[in-house]
Protein backbone atom coordinates (compact mmCIF):
# COMPACT_ATOMS: atom_id res chain seq x y z
CA UNK A 1 0.00 0.00 0.00
CA UNK A 2 2.92 2.30 0.80
CA UNK A 3 4.04 1.77 -2.78
CA UNK A 4 0.84 3.38 -4.05
CA UNK A 5 0.99 6.08 -1.39
CA UNK A 6 4.44 6.96 -2.68
CA UNK A 7 3.01 7.16 -6.20
CA UNK A 8 0.22 9.39 -4.91
CA UNK A 9 2.79 11.63 -3.22
CA UNK A 10 4.85 11.82 -6.40
CA UNK A 11 1.69 12.66 -8.32
CA UNK A 12 0.99 15.51 -5.92
CA UNK A 13 4.57 16.75 -6.23
CA UNK A 14 4.28 16.66 -10.02
CA UNK A 15 0.92 18.46 -10.00
CA UNK A 16 2.68 21.86 -9.91
CA UNK A 17 4.59 20.79 -13.03
CA UNK A 18 1.32 19.66 -14.64
CA UNK A 19 -0.27 23.03 -13.81
CA UNK A 20 2.73 24.73 -15.41
CA UNK A 21 2.33 22.68 -18.59
CA UNK A 22 -1.43 23.35 -18.51
CA UNK A 23 -0.73 27.10 -18.45
CA UNK A 24 1.85 27.08 -21.24
CA UNK A 25 0.26 24.46 -23.48
CA UNK A 26 -3.48 24.78 -22.94
CA UNK A 27 -3.90 28.41 -21.88
CA UNK A 28 -1.20 30.05 -23.98
CA UNK A 29 -1.06 27.40 -26.69
CA UNK A 30 2.74 27.46 -26.52
CA UNK A 31 4.69 24.18 -26.62
CA UNK A 32 7.25 25.03 -23.94
CA UNK A 33 9.97 22.52 -23.14
CA UNK A 34 11.99 24.81 -20.91
CA UNK A 35 10.34 22.48 -18.37
CA UNK A 36 13.19 19.94 -18.34
CA UNK A 37 15.62 22.67 -17.31
CA UNK A 38 13.42 24.71 -14.98
CA UNK A 39 12.32 21.58 -13.08
CA UNK A 40 15.96 20.70 -12.40
CA UNK A 41 16.67 24.37 -11.63
CA UNK A 42 14.01 24.24 -8.90
CA UNK A 43 15.66 21.16 -7.43
CA UNK A 44 19.15 22.63 -7.73
CA UNK A 45 18.25 25.93 -6.04
CA UNK A 46 16.49 23.97 -3.28
CA UNK A 47 19.45 21.62 -2.71
CA UNK A 48 22.08 24.35 -2.74
CA UNK A 49 20.09 26.55 -0.34
CA UNK A 50 19.29 23.68 2.00
CA UNK A 51 22.92 22.58 2.11
CA UNK A 52 23.87 26.20 2.83
CA UNK A 53 21.38 26.15 5.72
CA UNK A 54 19.15 28.89 4.31
CA UNK A 55 15.81 29.34 6.08
CA UNK A 56 12.78 27.61 4.52
CA UNK A 57 10.89 30.87 3.98
CA UNK A 58 13.63 32.09 1.62
CA UNK A 59 14.08 28.85 -0.34
CA UNK A 60 10.60 28.70 -1.88
CA UNK A 61 10.57 32.34 -3.12
CA UNK A 62 14.08 31.80 -4.54
CA UNK A 63 12.88 28.69 -6.40
CA UNK A 64 9.85 30.58 -7.78
CA UNK A 65 12.02 33.49 -8.93
CA UNK A 66 14.58 31.17 -10.56
CA UNK A 67 11.92 29.19 -12.43
CA UNK A 68 10.13 32.42 -13.36
CA UNK A 69 13.31 33.91 -14.80
CA UNK A 70 13.94 30.80 -16.89
CA UNK A 71 10.39 30.95 -18.29
CA UNK A 72 10.59 34.69 -18.88
CA UNK A 73 13.82 34.18 -20.83
CA UNK A 74 12.09 31.67 -23.11
CA UNK A 75 9.22 34.14 -23.48
CA UNK A 76 11.56 37.01 -24.37
CA UNK A 77 13.44 34.91 -26.95
CA UNK A 78 10.13 33.79 -28.46
CA UNK A 79 8.34 37.15 -28.55
CA UNK A 80 11.10 39.71 -28.95
CA UNK A 81 13.47 37.76 -31.19
CA UNK A 82 10.55 36.11 -33.02
CA UNK A 83 12.04 32.64 -32.55
CA UNK A 84 9.76 29.62 -32.61
CA UNK A 85 8.58 28.84 -29.07
CA UNK A 86 9.76 25.22 -29.30
CA UNK A 87 13.27 26.29 -30.31
CA UNK A 88 13.32 29.04 -27.67
CA UNK A 89 12.45 26.42 -25.03
CA UNK A 90 15.12 24.03 -26.30
CA UNK A 91 17.75 26.79 -26.19
CA UNK A 92 16.92 27.81 -22.63
CA UNK A 93 16.61 24.18 -21.50
CA UNK A 94 20.05 23.39 -22.97
CA UNK A 95 21.60 26.47 -21.39
CA UNK A 96 20.03 25.60 -18.04
CA UNK A 97 21.91 22.30 -17.93
CA UNK A 98 25.19 24.22 -17.64
CA UNK A 99 23.64 26.80 -15.31
CA UNK A 100 22.32 24.05 -13.03
CA UNK A 101 25.66 22.25 -13.02
CA UNK A 102 27.47 25.51 -12.22
CA UNK A 103 25.11 26.37 -9.36
CA UNK A 104 25.29 22.90 -7.84
CA UNK A 105 29.02 22.38 -8.48
CA UNK A 106 28.45 18.63 -8.69
CA UNK A 107 26.11 16.32 -10.55
CA UNK A 108 24.37 15.05 -7.42
CA UNK A 109 23.67 16.66 -4.08
CA UNK A 110 22.25 14.53 -1.24
CA UNK A 111 19.92 16.18 1.26
CA UNK A 112 19.66 13.36 3.77
CA UNK A 113 19.52 14.40 7.42
CA UNK A 114 19.21 18.06 6.46
CA UNK A 115 16.07 19.96 7.48
CA UNK A 116 13.45 20.12 4.72
CA UNK A 117 9.81 21.03 4.11
CA UNK A 118 8.88 17.56 5.39
CA UNK A 119 10.71 17.96 8.66
CA UNK A 120 9.11 21.34 9.39
CA UNK A 121 5.74 19.92 10.45
CA UNK A 122 4.89 16.70 12.24
CA UNK A 123 1.21 16.06 11.65
CA UNK A 124 1.58 12.27 11.66
CA UNK A 125 4.17 9.90 13.11
CA UNK A 126 4.26 8.00 9.79
CA UNK A 127 6.72 9.75 7.45
CA UNK A 128 4.66 9.04 4.32
CA UNK A 129 1.42 10.21 5.90
CA UNK A 130 3.16 13.31 7.20
CA UNK A 131 4.54 14.02 3.72
CA UNK A 132 1.10 13.43 2.23
CA UNK A 133 -0.58 16.02 4.48
CA UNK A 134 2.15 18.59 3.82
CA UNK A 135 2.26 18.12 0.04
CA UNK A 136 -1.54 17.95 -0.24
CA UNK A 137 -1.90 21.24 1.66
CA UNK A 138 0.89 22.79 -0.40
CA UNK A 139 -0.71 21.73 -3.68
CA UNK A 140 -4.16 22.84 -2.54
CA UNK A 141 -2.80 26.33 -1.86
CA UNK A 142 -1.21 26.41 -5.33
CA UNK A 143 -4.45 25.29 -7.02
CA UNK A 144 -6.48 27.90 -5.12
CA UNK A 145 -4.01 30.67 -6.05
CA UNK A 146 -3.89 29.68 -9.74
CA UNK A 147 -7.67 29.22 -9.81
CA UNK A 148 -8.18 32.67 -8.34
CA UNK A 149 -5.69 34.19 -10.78
CA UNK A 150 -7.48 32.67 -13.77
CA UNK A 151 -10.80 34.14 -12.59
CA UNK A 152 -9.41 37.68 -12.30
CA UNK A 153 -9.47 40.22 -15.14
CA UNK A 154 -5.77 39.49 -15.68
CA UNK A 155 -6.49 35.77 -15.76
CA UNK A 156 -9.30 36.17 -18.30
CA UNK A 157 -6.88 38.18 -20.46
CA UNK A 158 -4.33 35.37 -20.07
CA UNK A 159 -6.85 32.78 -21.22
CA UNK A 160 -7.91 34.94 -24.15
CA UNK A 161 -4.28 35.44 -25.28
CA UNK A 162 -3.88 31.80 -26.21
CA UNK A 163 -7.35 31.62 -27.66
CA UNK A 164 -7.70 34.69 -29.88
CA UNK A 165 -4.62 36.87 -30.08
CA UNK A 166 -6.11 39.34 -32.56
CA UNK A 167 -9.12 39.87 -30.29
CA UNK A 168 -7.15 40.40 -27.11
CA UNK A 169 -4.75 42.84 -28.78
CA UNK A 170 -7.73 44.81 -30.05
CA UNK A 171 -8.93 44.85 -26.44
CA UNK A 172 -5.76 46.54 -25.25
CA UNK A 173 -3.52 43.69 -24.13
CA UNK A 174 0.18 43.55 -24.97
CA UNK A 175 0.29 39.87 -25.92
CA UNK A 176 4.10 39.69 -25.92
CA UNK A 177 4.20 40.81 -22.30
CA UNK A 178 1.35 38.45 -21.46
CA UNK A 179 3.17 35.46 -23.01
CA UNK A 180 6.38 36.29 -21.15
CA UNK A 181 4.41 36.52 -17.88
CA UNK A 182 2.59 33.27 -18.64
CA UNK A 183 5.78 31.35 -19.40
CA UNK A 184 7.38 32.79 -16.26
CA UNK A 185 4.42 31.59 -14.21
CA UNK A 186 4.41 28.16 -15.87
CA UNK A 187 8.11 27.62 -15.24
CA UNK A 188 7.91 28.97 -11.69
CA UNK A 189 5.34 26.23 -11.04
CA UNK A 190 7.59 23.67 -12.71
CA UNK A 191 10.47 24.74 -10.49
CA UNK A 192 8.20 24.28 -7.47
CA UNK A 193 7.76 20.65 -8.53
CA UNK A 194 11.55 20.31 -8.56
CA UNK A 195 11.58 21.88 -5.09
CA UNK A 196 9.07 19.34 -3.77
CA UNK A 197 10.56 16.27 -5.44
CA UNK A 198 14.13 17.07 -4.36
CA UNK A 199 13.07 17.31 -0.74
CA UNK A 200 10.81 14.28 -0.96
CA UNK A 201 13.43 11.99 -2.53
CA UNK A 202 16.25 13.51 -0.48
CA UNK A 203 18.61 14.50 -3.27
CA UNK A 204 18.94 16.60 -6.42
CA UNK A 205 20.48 15.11 -9.52
CA UNK A 206 21.53 17.07 -12.60
CA UNK A 207 19.65 14.63 -14.86
CA UNK A 208 16.43 14.57 -12.81
CA UNK A 209 14.67 16.74 -15.38
CA UNK A 210 15.49 14.74 -18.50
CA UNK A 211 12.20 13.80 -20.14
CA UNK A 212 10.17 15.24 -17.25
CA UNK A 213 8.07 17.27 -19.70
CA UNK A 214 6.38 14.02 -20.75
CA UNK A 215 5.00 13.58 -17.21
CA UNK A 216 3.47 17.05 -17.35
CA UNK A 217 2.16 16.49 -20.86
CA UNK A 218 0.69 13.11 -19.94
CA UNK A 219 -1.03 14.59 -16.89
CA UNK A 220 -2.47 17.48 -18.90
CA UNK A 221 -3.61 15.16 -21.69
CA UNK A 222 -5.40 12.93 -19.16
CA UNK A 223 -7.04 16.08 -17.76
CA UNK A 224 -7.93 17.35 -21.23
CA UNK A 225 -9.49 14.02 -22.17
CA UNK A 226 -11.64 14.12 -19.03
CA UNK A 227 -12.49 17.81 -19.62
CA UNK A 228 -13.68 16.97 -23.14
CA UNK A 229 -15.57 13.84 -22.08
CA UNK A 230 -17.46 15.68 -19.36
CA UNK A 231 -17.70 18.96 -21.36
CA UNK A 232 -16.25 20.91 -18.45
CA UNK A 233 -15.95 24.68 -18.77
CA UNK A 234 -15.29 25.56 -15.11
CA UNK A 235 -11.76 26.81 -14.39
CA UNK A 236 -11.79 25.20 -10.94
CA UNK A 237 -12.86 21.80 -12.23
CA UNK A 238 -10.28 21.98 -15.02
CA UNK A 239 -7.50 22.65 -12.50
CA UNK A 240 -8.82 19.84 -10.31
CA UNK A 241 -8.63 17.48 -13.27
CA UNK A 242 -5.05 18.53 -14.03
CA UNK A 243 -4.26 17.62 -10.44
CA UNK A 244 -6.10 14.32 -10.89
CA UNK A 245 -4.22 13.76 -14.17
CA UNK A 246 -0.86 14.08 -12.42
CA UNK A 247 -1.93 11.57 -9.76
CA UNK A 248 -3.50 9.11 -12.23
CA UNK A 249 -0.34 9.22 -14.31
CA UNK A 250 1.86 8.24 -11.37
CA UNK A 251 -0.59 5.59 -10.18
CA UNK A 252 -0.60 3.96 -13.63
CA UNK A 253 3.21 3.87 -13.62
CA UNK A 254 3.14 2.39 -10.11
CA UNK A 255 0.66 -0.24 -11.25
CA UNK A 256 2.92 -1.05 -14.20
CA UNK A 257 5.84 -1.72 -11.87
CA UNK A 258 3.60 -3.58 -9.43
CA UNK A 259 2.51 -6.09 -12.05
CA UNK A 260 6.14 -6.90 -12.75
CA UNK A 261 7.11 -4.82 -15.78
CA UNK A 262 10.88 -4.31 -15.91
CA UNK A 263 11.81 -0.93 -14.40
CA UNK A 264 14.20 -0.36 -17.32
CA UNK A 265 11.14 -0.22 -19.56
CA UNK A 266 9.45 2.51 -17.50
CA UNK A 267 10.22 5.34 -19.94
CA UNK A 268 8.92 3.19 -22.80
CA UNK A 269 5.76 2.45 -20.83
CA UNK A 270 5.41 6.18 -20.06
CA UNK A 271 5.66 7.11 -23.73
CA UNK A 272 3.25 4.33 -24.73
CA UNK A 273 0.77 5.41 -22.04
CA UNK A 274 0.83 9.03 -23.23
CA UNK A 275 0.43 7.84 -26.83
CA UNK A 276 -2.63 5.78 -25.85
CA UNK A 277 -4.22 8.72 -24.02
CA UNK A 278 -3.54 11.07 -26.93
CA UNK A 279 -4.84 8.70 -29.57
CA UNK A 280 -7.90 7.30 -27.79
CA UNK A 281 -10.20 10.29 -28.48
CA UNK A 282 -8.98 10.40 -32.09
CA UNK A 283 -9.54 6.67 -32.65
CA UNK A 284 -13.05 7.04 -31.25
CA UNK A 285 -13.62 10.07 -33.47
CA UNK A 286 -12.37 8.12 -36.51
CA UNK A 287 -14.88 5.34 -35.91
CA UNK A 288 -17.85 7.66 -35.59
CA UNK A 289 -17.18 9.49 -38.84
CA UNK B 1 -11.08 62.94 -36.19
CA UNK B 2 -8.79 60.51 -38.01
CA UNK B 3 -6.10 62.11 -40.13
CA UNK B 4 -4.02 60.02 -42.53
CA UNK B 5 -1.22 62.00 -44.08
CA UNK B 6 0.82 60.77 -47.10
CA UNK B 7 0.46 57.12 -46.11
CA UNK B 8 2.52 54.57 -48.00
CA UNK B 9 2.80 50.87 -47.30
CA UNK B 10 5.21 48.57 -49.07
CA UNK B 11 5.39 44.90 -48.15
CA UNK B 12 8.70 43.03 -48.64
CA UNK B 13 10.60 46.12 -49.86
CA UNK B 14 13.50 45.36 -52.21
CA UNK B 15 12.42 41.72 -52.52
CA UNK B 16 11.19 40.08 -55.75
CA UNK B 17 7.74 39.83 -54.13
CA UNK B 18 7.56 43.55 -53.21
CA UNK B 19 4.00 44.85 -53.06
CA UNK B 20 3.09 48.54 -52.95
CA UNK B 21 -0.21 48.16 -51.13
CA UNK B 22 -0.93 51.81 -50.35
CA UNK B 23 0.54 54.64 -52.37
CA UNK B 24 0.45 58.01 -50.65
CA UNK B 25 -3.05 58.33 -49.27
CA UNK B 26 -4.24 61.56 -47.67
CA UNK B 27 -7.54 61.12 -45.87
CA UNK B 28 -9.41 63.02 -43.18
CA UNK B 29 -12.36 61.32 -41.50
CA UNK B 30 -14.42 63.69 -39.39
CA UNK B 31 -15.84 62.84 -35.99
CA UNK B 32 -19.15 61.01 -36.36
CA UNK B 33 -18.53 60.23 -40.01
CA UNK B 34 -19.40 56.72 -41.24
CA UNK B 35 -17.01 56.01 -44.10
CA UNK B 36 -17.53 53.05 -46.41
CA UNK B 37 -14.54 51.80 -48.39
CA UNK B 38 -15.06 49.63 -51.47
CA UNK B 39 -12.59 48.30 -53.99
CA UNK B 40 -11.40 45.19 -55.75
CA UNK B 41 -9.24 42.59 -54.04
CA UNK B 42 -5.72 43.94 -53.69
CA UNK B 43 -6.85 47.57 -53.84
CA UNK B 44 -5.28 48.26 -50.42
CA UNK B 45 -8.41 48.80 -48.36
CA UNK B 46 -7.68 46.18 -45.69
CA UNK B 47 -4.06 47.35 -45.43
CA UNK B 48 -5.37 50.88 -44.93
CA UNK B 49 -7.72 49.69 -42.17
CA UNK B 50 -4.93 47.66 -40.55
CA UNK B 51 -2.79 50.79 -40.48
CA UNK B 52 -5.56 52.77 -38.79
CA UNK B 53 -5.98 49.91 -36.28
CA UNK B 54 -2.22 49.71 -35.65
CA UNK B 55 -1.78 46.06 -36.59
CA UNK B 56 0.32 47.18 -39.60
CA UNK B 57 2.67 50.18 -39.53
CA UNK B 58 2.95 52.46 -42.57
CA UNK B 59 6.24 52.55 -44.47
CA UNK B 60 5.94 56.34 -44.42
CA UNK B 61 3.39 58.97 -43.52
CA UNK B 62 1.58 59.79 -40.30
CA UNK B 63 -1.69 58.81 -38.65
CA UNK B 64 -3.41 60.97 -36.04
CA UNK B 65 -6.52 60.36 -33.98
CA UNK B 66 -8.03 63.42 -32.31
CA UNK B 67 -4.86 65.37 -33.15
CA UNK B 68 -2.67 62.79 -31.35
CA UNK B 69 0.02 61.19 -33.50
CA UNK B 70 -0.55 57.44 -33.20
CA UNK B 71 1.66 56.34 -36.11
CA UNK B 72 4.08 54.41 -33.89
CA UNK B 73 1.48 53.06 -31.47
CA UNK B 74 0.67 49.35 -31.56
CA UNK B 75 -2.89 48.06 -31.98
CA UNK B 76 -3.23 47.33 -28.24
CA UNK B 77 -2.19 50.91 -27.48
CA UNK B 78 -4.74 52.33 -29.95
CA UNK B 79 -7.52 50.37 -28.26
CA UNK B 80 -7.92 53.52 -26.15
CA UNK B 81 -9.81 54.98 -29.12
CA UNK B 82 -10.52 52.08 -31.45
CA UNK B 83 -12.80 49.04 -31.34
CA UNK B 84 -12.66 46.56 -34.19
CA UNK B 85 -14.93 43.95 -35.73
CA UNK B 86 -12.98 41.41 -37.79
CA UNK B 87 -14.00 39.68 -41.00
CA UNK B 88 -13.71 36.30 -39.31
CA UNK B 89 -16.13 36.02 -36.34
CA UNK B 90 -13.58 33.71 -34.68
CA UNK B 91 -11.00 36.51 -34.59
CA UNK B 92 -13.13 39.04 -32.72
CA UNK B 93 -14.06 36.80 -29.80
CA UNK B 94 -12.37 34.13 -27.68
CA UNK B 95 -14.20 30.88 -28.38
CA UNK B 96 -13.01 29.02 -25.25
CA UNK B 97 -14.16 31.81 -22.94
CA UNK B 98 -17.74 32.34 -21.84
CA UNK B 99 -19.78 35.16 -23.36
CA UNK B 100 -19.56 36.86 -19.96
CA UNK B 101 -15.75 36.66 -19.87
CA UNK B 102 -15.56 38.05 -23.42
CA UNK B 103 -17.76 40.97 -22.37
CA UNK B 104 -15.68 41.53 -19.24
CA UNK B 105 -12.55 42.01 -21.35
CA UNK B 106 -14.44 44.36 -23.64
CA UNK B 107 -15.72 46.34 -20.65
CA UNK B 108 -12.14 47.06 -19.52
CA UNK B 109 -10.69 47.57 -23.00
CA UNK B 110 -9.18 50.95 -22.11
CA UNK B 111 -8.16 49.96 -18.59
CA UNK B 112 -5.51 47.72 -17.00
CA UNK B 113 -6.44 44.09 -16.57
CA UNK B 114 -5.84 43.78 -12.84
CA UNK B 115 -6.01 41.11 -10.18
CA UNK B 116 -9.59 41.83 -9.14
CA UNK B 117 -12.55 39.66 -10.10
CA UNK B 118 -14.81 41.80 -12.25
CA UNK B 119 -17.32 39.15 -13.30
CA UNK B 120 -20.04 39.29 -10.66
CA UNK B 121 -23.85 39.29 -10.53
CA UNK B 122 -24.10 43.05 -11.14
CA UNK B 123 -21.91 42.79 -14.23
CA UNK B 124 -23.78 39.69 -15.39
CA UNK B 125 -27.10 41.55 -15.24
CA UNK B 126 -25.62 44.52 -17.13
CA UNK B 127 -24.42 42.19 -19.89
CA UNK B 128 -27.75 40.36 -20.03
CA UNK B 129 -29.58 43.67 -20.39
CA UNK B 130 -27.24 44.81 -23.14
CA UNK B 131 -27.47 41.53 -25.04
CA UNK B 132 -31.27 41.48 -24.81
CA UNK B 133 -31.35 44.57 -27.05
CA UNK B 134 -30.20 42.38 -29.93
CA UNK B 135 -33.36 40.29 -29.75
CA UNK B 136 -31.43 37.10 -30.48
CA UNK B 137 -32.33 35.38 -27.20
CA UNK B 138 -28.70 35.18 -26.13
CA UNK B 139 -29.18 36.92 -22.79
CA UNK B 140 -29.81 33.59 -21.05
CA UNK B 141 -26.69 32.02 -22.50
CA UNK B 142 -24.07 34.35 -21.03
CA UNK B 143 -22.31 31.51 -19.19
CA UNK B 144 -22.05 29.50 -22.40
CA UNK B 145 -18.76 29.36 -24.30
CA UNK B 146 -18.55 31.84 -27.16
CA UNK B 147 -17.50 29.00 -29.47
CA UNK B 148 -20.95 27.42 -29.23
CA UNK B 149 -22.56 30.38 -31.04
CA UNK B 150 -22.99 30.86 -34.77
CA UNK B 151 -20.84 33.30 -36.74
CA UNK B 152 -23.68 35.81 -37.00
CA UNK B 153 -24.38 35.69 -33.27
CA UNK B 154 -20.69 36.17 -32.53
CA UNK B 155 -20.40 39.16 -34.88
CA UNK B 156 -23.48 40.77 -33.32
CA UNK B 157 -21.98 40.27 -29.86
CA UNK B 158 -18.61 41.64 -31.04
CA UNK B 159 -20.42 44.81 -32.07
CA UNK B 160 -22.01 45.13 -28.65
CA UNK B 161 -18.64 44.44 -27.03
CA UNK B 162 -17.16 47.39 -28.93
CA UNK B 163 -19.36 49.83 -26.99
CA UNK B 164 -18.92 48.20 -23.57
CA UNK B 165 -16.11 50.68 -22.86
CA UNK B 166 -15.57 54.19 -24.18
CA UNK B 167 -15.05 54.04 -27.92
CA UNK B 168 -14.52 56.76 -30.50
CA UNK B 169 -13.68 54.82 -33.63
CA UNK B 170 -15.29 51.62 -34.88
CA UNK B 171 -13.51 49.65 -37.59
CA UNK B 172 -15.63 47.15 -39.49
CA UNK B 173 -13.50 44.86 -41.64
CA UNK B 174 -15.96 43.06 -43.94
CA UNK B 175 -17.99 42.05 -40.88
CA UNK B 176 -20.64 40.21 -42.89
CA UNK B 177 -18.37 38.40 -45.36
CA UNK B 178 -18.67 35.06 -43.57
CA UNK B 179 -22.37 35.33 -42.73
CA UNK B 180 -25.64 34.21 -44.29
CA UNK B 181 -27.87 37.04 -45.64
CA UNK B 182 -30.19 37.15 -42.60
CA UNK B 183 -27.34 37.24 -40.05
CA UNK B 184 -25.53 39.78 -42.22
CA UNK B 185 -28.60 42.01 -42.15
CA UNK B 186 -28.85 41.80 -38.34
CA UNK B 187 -25.16 42.62 -37.97
CA UNK B 188 -25.26 45.61 -40.33
CA UNK B 189 -28.41 47.04 -38.79
CA UNK B 190 -26.92 46.63 -35.29
CA UNK B 191 -23.71 48.32 -36.42
CA UNK B 192 -25.62 51.22 -37.95
CA UNK B 193 -27.70 51.72 -34.79
CA UNK B 194 -24.65 51.63 -32.50
CA UNK B 195 -22.74 54.08 -34.71
CA UNK B 196 -25.66 56.50 -34.56
CA UNK B 197 -26.49 55.97 -30.86
CA UNK B 198 -22.89 56.34 -29.67
CA UNK B 199 -21.95 58.95 -32.33
CA UNK B 200 -18.98 56.84 -33.40
CA UNK B 201 -16.57 57.57 -36.20
CA UNK B 202 -16.71 54.43 -38.30
CA UNK B 203 -14.95 52.82 -41.24
CA UNK B 204 -16.62 49.93 -43.04
CA UNK B 205 -14.83 47.82 -45.61
CA UNK B 206 -17.19 45.78 -47.71
CA UNK B 207 -17.56 43.94 -51.00
CA UNK B 208 -21.32 44.05 -50.59
CA UNK B 209 -22.40 46.97 -52.78
CA UNK B 210 -25.92 46.96 -51.32
CA UNK B 211 -24.45 47.56 -47.86
CA UNK B 212 -22.07 50.15 -49.29
CA UNK B 213 -25.06 51.94 -50.82
CA UNK B 214 -27.36 51.60 -47.78
CA UNK B 215 -24.99 52.44 -44.93
CA UNK B 216 -22.61 55.28 -44.20
CA UNK B 217 -22.51 58.93 -45.13
CA UNK B 218 -19.34 58.89 -47.20
CA UNK B 219 -17.97 56.39 -49.69
CA UNK B 220 -14.50 55.82 -51.10
CA UNK B 221 -13.42 53.63 -53.99
CA UNK B 222 -9.87 52.32 -53.72
CA UNK B 223 -7.80 50.88 -56.54
CA UNK B 224 -4.12 49.85 -56.67
CA UNK B 225 -3.39 51.58 -53.38
CA UNK B 226 -4.94 54.91 -54.38
CA UNK B 227 -8.25 56.61 -53.61
CA UNK B 228 -10.03 56.63 -56.98
CA UNK B 229 -13.33 58.21 -55.90
CA UNK B 230 -14.43 59.99 -52.73
CA UNK B 231 -18.09 60.95 -52.33
CA UNK B 232 -19.14 63.01 -49.30
CA UNK B 233 -22.59 62.92 -47.67
CA UNK B 234 -24.27 65.11 -50.29
CA UNK B 235 -22.76 63.30 -53.26
CA UNK B 236 -23.44 59.89 -51.75
CA UNK B 237 -27.11 60.81 -51.39
CA UNK B 238 -27.23 61.45 -55.11
CA UNK B 239 -25.52 58.15 -55.83
CA UNK B 240 -27.57 55.35 -57.40
CA UNK B 241 -26.86 51.73 -56.60
CA UNK B 242 -26.24 51.10 -60.30
CA UNK B 243 -23.50 53.76 -60.23
CA UNK B 244 -21.65 51.65 -57.71
CA UNK B 245 -21.76 48.64 -60.02
CA UNK B 246 -20.44 50.87 -62.81
CA UNK B 247 -17.39 51.73 -60.65
CA UNK B 248 -16.31 48.10 -60.89
CA UNK B 249 -17.05 47.56 -64.56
Amino acid sequence: MDFYLTALLQGLCFSALALGIFISMKIFNIPDITTDGSYTLGGVVTAVMITHHQPAYIILPAVIVAGGLAGALTGIIHTKLKINALLAGILVMTALYSVNLSIMGTSNLPLNSLPSLFSLLHISSDANHNAFFIVATFVLVIVVLIGYLLKTDFGIAMRATGNSESMIRALGVNTDRMKITGLALANALTAVSGYLISQYQGFTDISMGIGIVIIGLGSVIIAETLINWFKITSVWLSLGLVLAGAIIFQLVLALTLDIGVDANLLKLVTAAFVLIIVSLPRLKFGRTR
Amino acid sequence: MIDLNAIHKTFNPGQPNQVNAVNGIDLKINTGEFLVIVGSNGSGKTTLLDMVAGSVFPTSGTIAIDDENVTKLHDYQRSKWIARVFQNPMSGTASNLSILDNFRLAAIRTRAKGLGIGVNEVFKNQVKEKISTLGLGLENKVDQQMGTLSGGQRQALTLLMSVMDSCKVLLLDEPTAALDPRSADVVMRTADELIKDYRLTAILITHNLKDAFTYGNRIILMGEGYIRKDLDTKNKQNLKQSDLFDWFS
